[in-house]
């Protein structure tokens, strides 16, 4: 099993390398994206076959002389493989369509196939070194790709952000191996998972491996280069980064604290909790206050990331108090969330992207209308939007109500830190589940709906055949996914036992494939069957109207109340749509303001109106970070304009200082 | 002491927590005295619960006496004061209801983290009691802190008050003399803050702590400005003075000459 | 317990479905004749809606040039997702074939489904009191939803369970008590159903100005047989939620488990007569309060969610509370 992985990644390599050579080539764009469609397949079923094998492993020649690469793929690197083929292949169908409006298709392909090498290589890797050496090559392949548009606006901007925070995830992860690693210098994980570290070296590694692999999942606060590279980068690479490297990161922090960091101790927890729910509100606020369409979608990524990380801060807590039943439902509601989210999140970057090119604006007021000049990408657009805002009988729905189930598990916790944060969390979780849906209403319908706000919005055209089919794919699953999700969970299964100990009841025994996350007196959900009563409620209605009563339709100017307004200026935008939230939400936690300048009674002049917001995080954390940087470099840069003489000087003082020391060492 | 009378005793407790939070969320002064009147009816309904359940008859003369002065009488007056000093029915927060409301929350699991575990030996009926008592009191604190008029301020030390005479109550055994004591101090307070507060509207025309604040900081200043204003808009005084701090950008003449 | 086919079982869910179909005009009647009552008017007769839905089914359609197949298909979907969700609310019985396919969030989320449906159509024709529904409605329930969340944890962490019939069963045997934080969750409740139904003081069901407009703004380009559906689907709304008051708060002479045909007749009675009294009281609240400026309905709401909140909290905190 493992060698079709290895063959999978090294084929991925090789479609690099022709991308590099055939970039300006219409076949080599086809034979690049084709190939990678055809190789995530093979990693999609790999996938899948290994959630219920034996863990199978190889030593690879390659790497460090000592070391070697130590590869392994069991049940949890089998799921996060699925998911990267399930984005992969889905991506990689959409650039066969959308790929020929590539402007420098030489600055994309080459670096796509070792991107998503980049993400097989991480979640296979069984030693320190190769899974640093895979992360970065995943960081720096991404980063060439959202470097991609370089002429942009922002382009160069969201590159910096993003370095600068991959360079950091990468370092921590390389300080939290190195402690793990423990001065025996056992870089393999087999090493670490015998030698587990001690309390205080665990609290370290921890807070390393959260930080590290949070930076690169989006969690708060180190997530301000997500809603920055995510938009600049191409929209399947986008689609490929919010929907799958953010989960191979959810991955990593899996992996460490886990597996190798030893038991874990309440609080470790109680922090990924708190910090899931905050991240979940932050980010959904700031999504409603955005109106360029794929940062909003970014920002939707890391308010998802955060209900992820709250089902493993739950996990984490259960299980350090011993209650694996418990573990076992958050863990598998959180990574149902994270599949889920690679579907969905796929879907609407992929639509996005359709939108861009049809219409050349991100800017949502300037779209409008689209639901007539583009009907099947609205229609799949409007099943990933019901889909992300968690509605039945859709899959977004079935991983929060498990999330929900879990919060309502046990609440006999003995520390006092839990019994407060958990239900303080339910409801931030609430909140952040309301606020999505209004955030999805607002995107679609100002988006897709009304009168279009401008000329390329009146006259976008559908998308190509590839494209569709690459969203119609994932549309389905988010359809089966909520009908059928027993499956889904039956599959995770072999994950959570490996990690937590326990897993969740068999779902697709129960009759009628009910979801029962703990027994069924306690609680109980089917899909499937609220679909067919949904179904079978409307045909009832559709039959029995336009049966007994009339059937007849006329079409009319619109009513608006009697009056009619021809321009569509006169349409909510999206800035106005989200004032009211803005006002409630917004005033406390992003600093909203709102001023109006009105001239006196007589003058000419136009009223202006200047909202502002503020992101906090940037402000407190990274903003004096920046400017302590630059104040440094201010004062370092006067070693740039000394004269020789000085420089001679400094020489001298290095060798006197180095002959000083070597004599009081001695 | 179980079952029924347990919850009830419970139940009561709760109300009180209920109706604090129901103060913290009032904008209007007259509706917060009215909240106020209830506080205090809950207070002596829960007060005589407990005489009944913990067979103390004495406490039935606290919970008349709550009753009688703290939920009819001294709302009536600072009613009756309210309408005379003329103030301003909005009162204004110094932030907004939703952040007290959420600091209130706060406040509530503070005490509870901070009563459950330390009183873990004793009656588990008392302990939850003292715990929400613990909570109408920090509340009450809150109300204080977070008003600008001072008459609010007055409510806010009434609710704690009411907070500490659940507590005593729900002890099992507070001295009748010690509840005399309280009843009539607590009306002395009542006497001395309206004095005091009839003195300070003769003086300065206003109630409003911003306002008091900048005289102790500039006391030569307020004079000034009111002739200022006398010579500028003659009639307008009043406007001038209360400090309305209701800025409504973009509507043309509302709030006077500060904006 | 999940998949038995007991035939009676059959019978009440068929039962639950044609009776809160066919009683929630008649509730909206109700509610209107005693406003109209208590302010001194003699209002319209109780069979009224019966008859608004009669005529609204017989006109021809009128649809706006631009309008999509989303703004046609809507109102099916808004009626029969709100009437799934009705159906599975116990009312007299809690033996419903399929109470355990929806607990009490699954509810809730069918009815944010509903209104999601609902605030797309009210933007699809791109006028902009469609916009000022939708927005106002989204805003109202960003903070209703949650709220509606809170209060199905307290219950469930009372009861030990979210389905519904659980819940009801569990509740009218008394065995918990009085608890503080069931009754900081039903007064929640009712701040929650009266934010959700649209009725006086978050919004007026029955104004004509379109500023202070939130549920009729999303509705007002809909005529006929489109609006009559979304017109008894609000009215099943009304019915749902003072049925889950009922069944969560006052659930005594629900049937629970096999009984005699009279004594389900019995409780159907009684079930009849919590909605009217309920029906009465709503009418009385309303005409008694004035409806809130928009920028003080998120306070409203937010009081709701503290509530709500503060019981959960009492629930983990402490057990006895």
């Amino acid at each position: 099993m493992i060698l079709v992985v290895l063959s999978a990644i090294l084929g991925l390599l090789g479609l690099a390398l022709t991308g590099a050579v055939f970039a300006h080539n219409a076949a080599g764009r086809i034979a690049v994206y084709g190939g990678s469609l055809l190789v995530c397949t093979a990693l999609l079923a790999a996938g899948i076959a290994a959630l219920g094998a034996e863990p199978s492993r190889l030593v690879l020649p390659v790497g460090l002389p000592w070391i070697g690469a130590h590869v392994r793929l069991d049940s949890l690197s089998g799921c996060f493989l699925a998911v990267i083929g399930l984005g992969g292949a889905g991506a990689s169908l959409y650039g066969i369509g959308q790929g020929r409006h590539e402007h420098d298709p030489q600055r994309v392909l080459p670096f796509y196939p070792a991107f998503l090498a980049g993400m097989a290589m991480v979640v296979i890797a069984d030693d320190a070194f190769s899974f640093l050496f895979a992360w970065e090559l995943m960081s720096f392949a991404s980063w060439a790709l959202v470097m991609a548009h370089h002429r942009a606006k922002g382009t160069a901007w969201a590159g910096f952000v993003y370095i600068v925070m991959a360079t950091f995830s990468g370092l921590a992860l390389l300080l939290c191996f190195g402690l793990l690693a423990g001065p025996a210098g056992g870089y393999s994980f087999d090493a670490m998972r015998a030698a587990p570290p001690a309390a205080g070296t665990e609290a370290l590694v921890f807070a390393l491996a959260l930080l590290g692999a949070g930076a690169k999942a989006g969690l708060v606060p180190v997530h301000v280069w997500l809603p920055l590279a995510h938009p600049a980068a191409p929209s399947h690479v986008s689609a490929l980064m919010s929907g799958v490297m953010t989960k191979v990161a959810l991955y990593g922090f899996l992996r460490i604290v886990f597996e190798l960091c030893g038991p874990p101790v309440w609080w470790f927890g109680l922090v990924v909790l708190v910090l899931g729910g905050i991240t979940a509100v932050l980010g959904v606020l700031h999504a409603l206050m955005e109106k360029d369409l794929k940062r909003l979608l970014a920002y939707s990524t890391v308010e998802n990331i955060g209900i992820v990380f709250l089902g493993f801060g739950l996990a984490l807590a259960f299980r350090a108090n011993g209650f694996a039943v418990g573990a076992a439902l958050a863990l598998t509601a959180a990574l149902f969330h994270a599949v889920n989210h690679a579907a969905f999140k796929s879907l609407l970057f992929l639509g996005a992207g359709a939108v861009l090119t049809a219409t050349g604006e991100r800017d949502m007021d300037r779209l409008g209308g689209l639901i007539h000049r583009m009907p099947r990408t609205a229609f799949l657009m409007l099943v990933g939007c019901i889909a992300i805002s968690a509605l039945p009988p859709l899959n977004g729905f079935v991983s929060e109500w498990l999330t929900f189930q879990a919060i309502l598990l046990r609440a006999e916790l003995p520390q006092w830190g839990l019994k407060l944060a958990i239900p303080a969390v339910g409801a931030l979780l609430a909140l952040a589940a309301a606020l999505a849906a209004a955030c999805f209403v607002r995107a679609f319908g100002i988006a897709f709906l009304g009168r279009p706000r401008s000329r390329q919005a009146a006259d976008a055209s559908e998308v190509d055949g590839w494209s569709f089919a690459a969203m119609a794919g994932f549309a389905t699953l988010c359809l089966l996914g909520g009908v059928l999700p027993g499956v889904v969970i039956d599959a995770l299964a072999p994950v959570s036992q490996a990690l937590v100990g326990a897993h969740m009841p068999a779902q697709l025994s129960v009759p009628w494939l009910t979801t029962v996350p703990v027994e069924a007196s306690r609680s109980s959900y089917n899909g499937l069957l609220l679909f067919g009563f949904i179904a079978l409620s409307s045909l009832i209605a559709v039959t029995a109207t336009h049966r007994f009563a009339s059937r007849a339709l006329r079409r009319g100017p619109a009513w608006d109340c009697g009056f009619p307004d021809a321009s569509p200026a006169t349409q909510y935008t999206a800035t106005s749509f989200s004032q009211p939230l803005r006002r409630v939400f917004g005033t406390l936690v992003l600093r909203a303001r709102e001023t109006v300048e009105m001239p006196p009674p007589g003058s000419v002049a136009p009223a202006r109106i200047h909202r502002s917001i503020s992101d906090p995080i940037w402000d407190f954390l990274y903003a004096p970070v920046g400017r302590a940087v630059a104040f440094t470099a201010g004062l370092l840069n006067y070693l740039q304009f000394l004269t020789i003489r000085r420089y001679l000087g400094f020489v001298f003082a290095a060798l006197v200082l180095l002959l000083a020391s070597l004599a009081i060492w001695q | 002491m179980n079952g029924l009378s347990f919850d009830i005793a419970h139940m009561l407790a709760g109300m009180l927590v209920l109706v604090s939070f129901m103060m913290l969320y009032q904008v209007r002064l007259y509706s917060l005295l009215h909240a106020l009147a209830l506080h205090a009816f809950v207070l002596s309904t829960s007060v005589a619960w407990q005489a009944y359940s913990q067979n103390a008859p004495h406490l039935y003369v606290t919970a008349a006496i709550a009753l009688c002065f703290k939920a009819i009488i001294i709302p009536w007056a600072l009613r009756g004061m309210v309408y005379r000093l003329g103030l301003h029915r909005e009162v204004e927060t110094v932030v907004g209801v939703g952040m007290t409301m959420l600091a209130g929350m706060a406040l509530v699991a503070l005490s509870l983290e901070v009563m459950l575990p330390a009183t873990s030996q004793a009656d588990p009926v008392t302990r939850e009691d003292i715990a929400l008592a613990l909570s109408v009191v920090l509340i009450g604190l809150l109300m204080m802190v977070t008003r600008r008029n001072a008459v609010s301020q007055v409510v806010g030390f009434m609710s704690l008050e009411n907070g500490i005479i659940l507590a005593a109550a729900g002890a099992q055994g507070m001295p009748l003399v010690v509840e005399l004591s309280v009843a009539f101090s607590v009306l002395i307070a009542f006497i001395v803050i309206g004095i005091v507060l009839f003195r300070i509207r003769e003086r300065f025309d206003t109630v409003d702590d911003d306002a008091l604040d900048r005289v102790r900081q500039h006391p030569g200043m307020f004079g000034a400005e009111i002739a200022d204003e006398r010579w500028r808009r003659p009639g307008k005084i009043e406007a001038a003075i209360a400090s309305d701090r209701r800025r409504k950008p973009g509507l043309v003449g509302s709030g006077g000459p500060h904006e | 317990m999940i998949g038995d086919f007991a035939p009676a079982d059959l019978a009440i869910q068929g039962g639950q479905m044609t009776l809160v179909l066919g009683l929630s005009p008649l509730l909206t009647g109700l509610v209107r004749k005693v406003k109209a009552r208590l302010q001194r008017r003699r209002g319209p007769p109780l069979l009224q809606p019966y008859r608004d839905l009669r005529r609204l089914l017989s006109k021809d359609a009128v649809l706006a040039e631009n309008a999509s197949w989303l703004f046609r298909a809507a109102p099916y979907l808004i009626f029969a997702v709100t009437w799934v969700a009705a159906a599975l609310v116990p009312t007299f019985a809690t033996g419903l074939l399929f109470s355990w396919s929806g607990d009490l969030i699954a509810i809730t989320a069918l009815l944010g489904s509903a209104r999601f449906i609902q605030a797309l159509a009210a933007m699809d024709i791109g006028t902009s009191f469609g916009g000022l529904g939708a927005s106002r409605e989204v805003m109202i329930a960003s903070l209703a939803e949650p709220a509606m969340l809170m209060i199905a944890f307290t219950v469930a962490l009372i009861v030990g369970s979210t389905q519904l019939s659980t819940i009801a069963a569990m509740l009218s045997t008394g065995d918990s008590g009085l608890r503080v934080s069931l009754a900081l969750a039903l007064v929640a409740l009712v701040i929650v159903s009266v934010a959700e139904n649209a009725r006086i003081p978050v919004d007026n069901p029955a104004t004509h100005l379109e500023l202070t407009m939130v549920h009729e703004a999303m509705v007002l380009e809909y005529s006929a047989r489109h609006l009559a559906m979304i017109e008894w689907a609000a009215y099943l709304k009304l019915l749902l939620y003072i049925s889950l008051i009922g069944c969560m708060f006052f659930p005594f002479g629900i049937v629970d488990g096999p009984a005699s045909p009279e004594r389900y007749l019995g409780a159907v009675g009684l079930y009849i007569a919590k909605l009217a009294s309920a029906g009465v009281l709503l009418a009385v609240f309303e005409t008694s309060i004035a409806k809130m400026r928009v920028f003080r309905v998120p306070n409203f709401l937010g009081a709701a969610l503290m509530l709500g909140l503060l019981g959960v909290l009492l629930l983990f905190v402490s057990q006895g509370m």
